[in-house]
């Protein structure tokens, strides 16, 4: 896995995702998932690419419960852009790389 | 620029067994896919129709397995997405957002994925409720009631498979017999946690920040109501991943490409295998045939207009 994706779970994501002053997409999945497992690269090349300016992190469902019910997840995977954190963008599904792009860019500015 | 024998977009079992029968010809093949190899494969839990496999194998299993195959023997897969496909003489231009690729012949096995319902409410309740994916989502619904709607395989399995979280399971189903294989009804109708509504088709999908209900109708006499229920699952078949290749080559109305026995499209040098293709029968074991005849009838076409 690469060194850009930072691991996350109901106890560091306040402190790594909300308290964080550089925007973060995270990426809600889970072994059991197949379209978990087809986007899992895309977000891999995402965090490289947005390297410095976009955060980038996966939060296990299974091991981490807590987090997904406060945000209402109920489908896997999705992707949430948080910005200074609030939720700015929700993204369900495994969606293509130029749509991701398109959603992070417009936050990003 | 580089030209290779054969481009291969979509890396499900079609691209796939299209990649390994072009690695074995020692084809100068790459075979390009948006997300990781495996396709609508991945989303499936266990795979009991491929032949030979008797005990079944999971879908994850078969996606890997495939991959590994063509792997083996040479294959080269690159992360790509391919938003346009274009003529150039003989030979046939690619574009991703980050260049172009080219192919003398170009096999489409770009799959297809869940067809909405298309009633109010279902775009809005996407991952909110609304899920095409029983395998990825069932978890989320332990104890809780779901709605499917469907009368087809996937359909069927992904009933059956969501009475292992869910505590009741009603599908949905506008006709009075399900289309499913006799083996996955039999399941269905055995199964004392679903209970099928025949002849009722959706209306709309209700609820604020999450699925409340989904609003039916029942078409023996127009009766509408409420359904109370946590999830809707929506099982009504796919539609193809072919939006770039409109206008390009022919398709059938709902958008699957026009083959012909040998997988030729209409366009000279293009063909097309797996899901994509419009056809009676989308599985698995379908899709690899394709794949197989695709680059085979690509092979008999370079050998006859580019050598």
């Amino acid at each position: 896995m690469s060194d850009n994706v930072l691991q996350v779970t109901d106890d560091s994501f306040e402190a790594e995702v909300l308290n964080n002053e550089t925007p973060t997409l995270v990426d809600f999945w889970a072994s059991w998932c197949g379209p978990c497992r087809a986007i899992a690269p895309v977000v891999e090349e995402l965090a490289e690419q947005y390297a410095g300016k976009l955060k980038v992190a996966k939060l296990n469902v299974d091991e981490s419960p807590k987090t997904p019910g406060q945000y209402g997840i109920r489908a896997i995977p999705t992707l949430i852009l948080f910005k200074d954190g609030k939720v700015a963008d929700q993204i369900t599904g495994a969606v293509s790389k130029s749509h991701l792009e398109a959603a992070i860019s417009k936050q990003l500015g | 620029m580089h030209t290779h024998d054969l481009v291969i977009v979509g890396g499900g079992p079609g691209g796939l067994t299209a990649g390994l029968y072009a690695a074995r010809a020692r084809m100068d093949a790459v075979l390009l896919e948006r997300l990781s190899p495996g396709g609508q494969v991945l989303t499936t839990d266990i795979v009991e129709n491929w032949p030979g496999d008797v005990e079944g194998v999971s879908g994850f299993d078969l996606s890997d397995r495939m991959r590994d195959h063509a792997l083996k023997f040479g294959l080269v897969i690159e992360s790509k997405e391919i938003t346009k496909l274009t003529v150039d003489g003989d030979c046939k231009v690619l574009s991703t957002p980050d260049g172009e690729i080219r192919g003398k012949a170009v096999v489409i096995a770009v799959g297809a994925q869940p067809r909405k319902l298309g009633v109010p409410g279902e775009e809005l309740l996407i991952g909110k409720g609304v899920s095409y994916c029983g395998t990825c989502d069932g978890p989320f619904y332990r104890d809780q009631v779901v709605v499917c709607f469907g009368g087809g395989d996937t359909a069927a399995e992904e009933a059956v498979f969501l009475t292992r979280f869910a505590s009741k399971v009603y599908l949905v189903h506008r006709r009075d017999e399900l289309r499913a294989a006799g083996v996955l009804a039999e399941r269905v109708l055995n199964n004392e946690k679903i209970e099928v509504l025949w002849s009722q088709v959706p209306l709309e999908i209700k609820g604020e920040n999450k699925v409340e209900a989904v609003r039916l109708k029942k078409l023996s006499d127009g009766e509408e109501y409420d359904l109370p229920c946590d999830g809707a699952f929506v099982f009504v078949g796919t539609t193809p991943n072919t939006e770039f290749l409109r206008g390009v080559l022919d398709m059938d109305r709902q958008g699957f490409i026009i083959c012909d026995r040998d997988q030729h499209t209409s366009l000279n040098g293009v063909f097309a295998a797996g899901d994509c293709c419009s056809k009676l029968l989308r599985q698995i074991v379908v899709a690899a045939g394709e794949g197989a005849l695709a680059t085979y009838a690509a092979q008999r076409y370079l050998e006859e207009v580019h050598d």
